[in-house]
């Protein structure tokens, strides 16, 4: 019974939190909008643009995922799949290299 | 005979195996997205210039309304999630039906979003960024739609679980709710990369 309690107390202490993350995800994506009509350039806007998208999706994952307190096995399904993600963010780049080659 | 680790976790993971299935399908929802991403990545270094979404025609007003309605049903079904721990079925079903209702209000912005682009000839065939921004959207659009079915199901006759096995159920609503916030999150990416850069 006190195990219940103690249960119910960190599931409601963790309520506050997820609203507290709703929060700061609403005003991300404000930001977000509001510096896209600040006329930066492309690179920049584009590295602003996914710092800040990454600390949105970075919230949802460790927060809403749970993804903050999970087991290993977990991880473990993570670390390869960001690794394996990683190659298919790199084979454009690898492509633009190629082609630089064949000129 | 039972269906083993619904409610305990297995000793050698750690966690519930619908937890562990749902992790290792939404690994591959990560390579099926990433290579999508890949390829507006490949299209857009290798045109010789690319549009910004607001030259062709996509509303920003009505994306950032669609990520704030997507953000709150993640809100909302991580509470529906908690209701359940706290064994608090009524809210369970409030917080549920606000996932659903919301889902539902991101798909009618995203059909007007679609036939104001048709209305003015604006199809996939029309340019690189269009094919690649329906490809990207529609595919999401379909992911949207298929969590809505689920969380519809678990809402309504899924919802007699709770009285017989409530653990089982919640770790349901928890696996449900692991694919709903990655729907989230995907678009948390689509969003800037279509509408803003």
């Amino acid at each position: 019974m006190e195990a219940h309690a103690h249960d119910a107390d960190s599931i409601r202490r963790q309520t506050r939190i997820y609203v507290a993350v709703f929060g700061a995800l609403a005003v991300l994506t404000l930001v977000t909008v509001t510096v896209s009509y600040l006329h930066l350039s492309t690179p920049m806007a584009i590295l602003v643009a996914l710092v800040i998208a990454s600390i949105k999706g970075s919230l949802v994952a460790a927060y809403f995922m749970h993804l903050i307190s999970e087991r290993k096995a977990i991880y473990g399904i993570l670390i390869l799949t960001v690794v394996f993600f990683a190659v298919l963010m790199s084979t454009p780049s690898l492509s633009a290299w190629n082609q630089r080659m064949l000129r | 005979m039972d269906i083993p680790y619904t409610v305990e976790p297995r000793p050698d993971t750690g966690v519930f195996n619908a937890k562990l299935g749902i992790w290792l399908f939404l690994a591959s929802e990560v390579m099926l997205f990433g290579a999508l991403f890949s390829s507006y990545i490949l299209l857009r270094t290798g045109a010789p210039a690319w549009p910004h979404g607001r030259d062709e025609g996509l509303s920003v007003p009505l994306a950032t309304l669609n990520t704030l309605i997507l953000i709150s049903s993640s809100v909302t079904m991580v509470m529906s999630w908690a209701s359940l721990k706290l064994n608090e079925f009524k809210k369970y079903r409030l917080y549920m039906g606000l996932t659903i209702l919301c889902g539902l209000g991101f798909m009618v912005i995203k059909s007007i979003e679609y036939s104001h682009k048709f209305e003015t000839h604006h199809f996939p065939k029309t340019n690189t960024f269009l094919a690649i921004y329906f490809t990207l959207t529609g595919l999401h659009g379909l992911h949207v739609l298929g969590g809505m079915i689920v969380n519809g199901y678990f809402w309504g006759p899924g919802a007699k679980l709770f009285k017989k096995d409530p653990e089982r159920f919640a770790n349901r609503i928890e696996v449900a709710g692991l694919y709903w916030h990655f729907v989230d999150l995907v678009w948390i990416f689509l969003f800037p990369t279509l509408y803003l850069l």
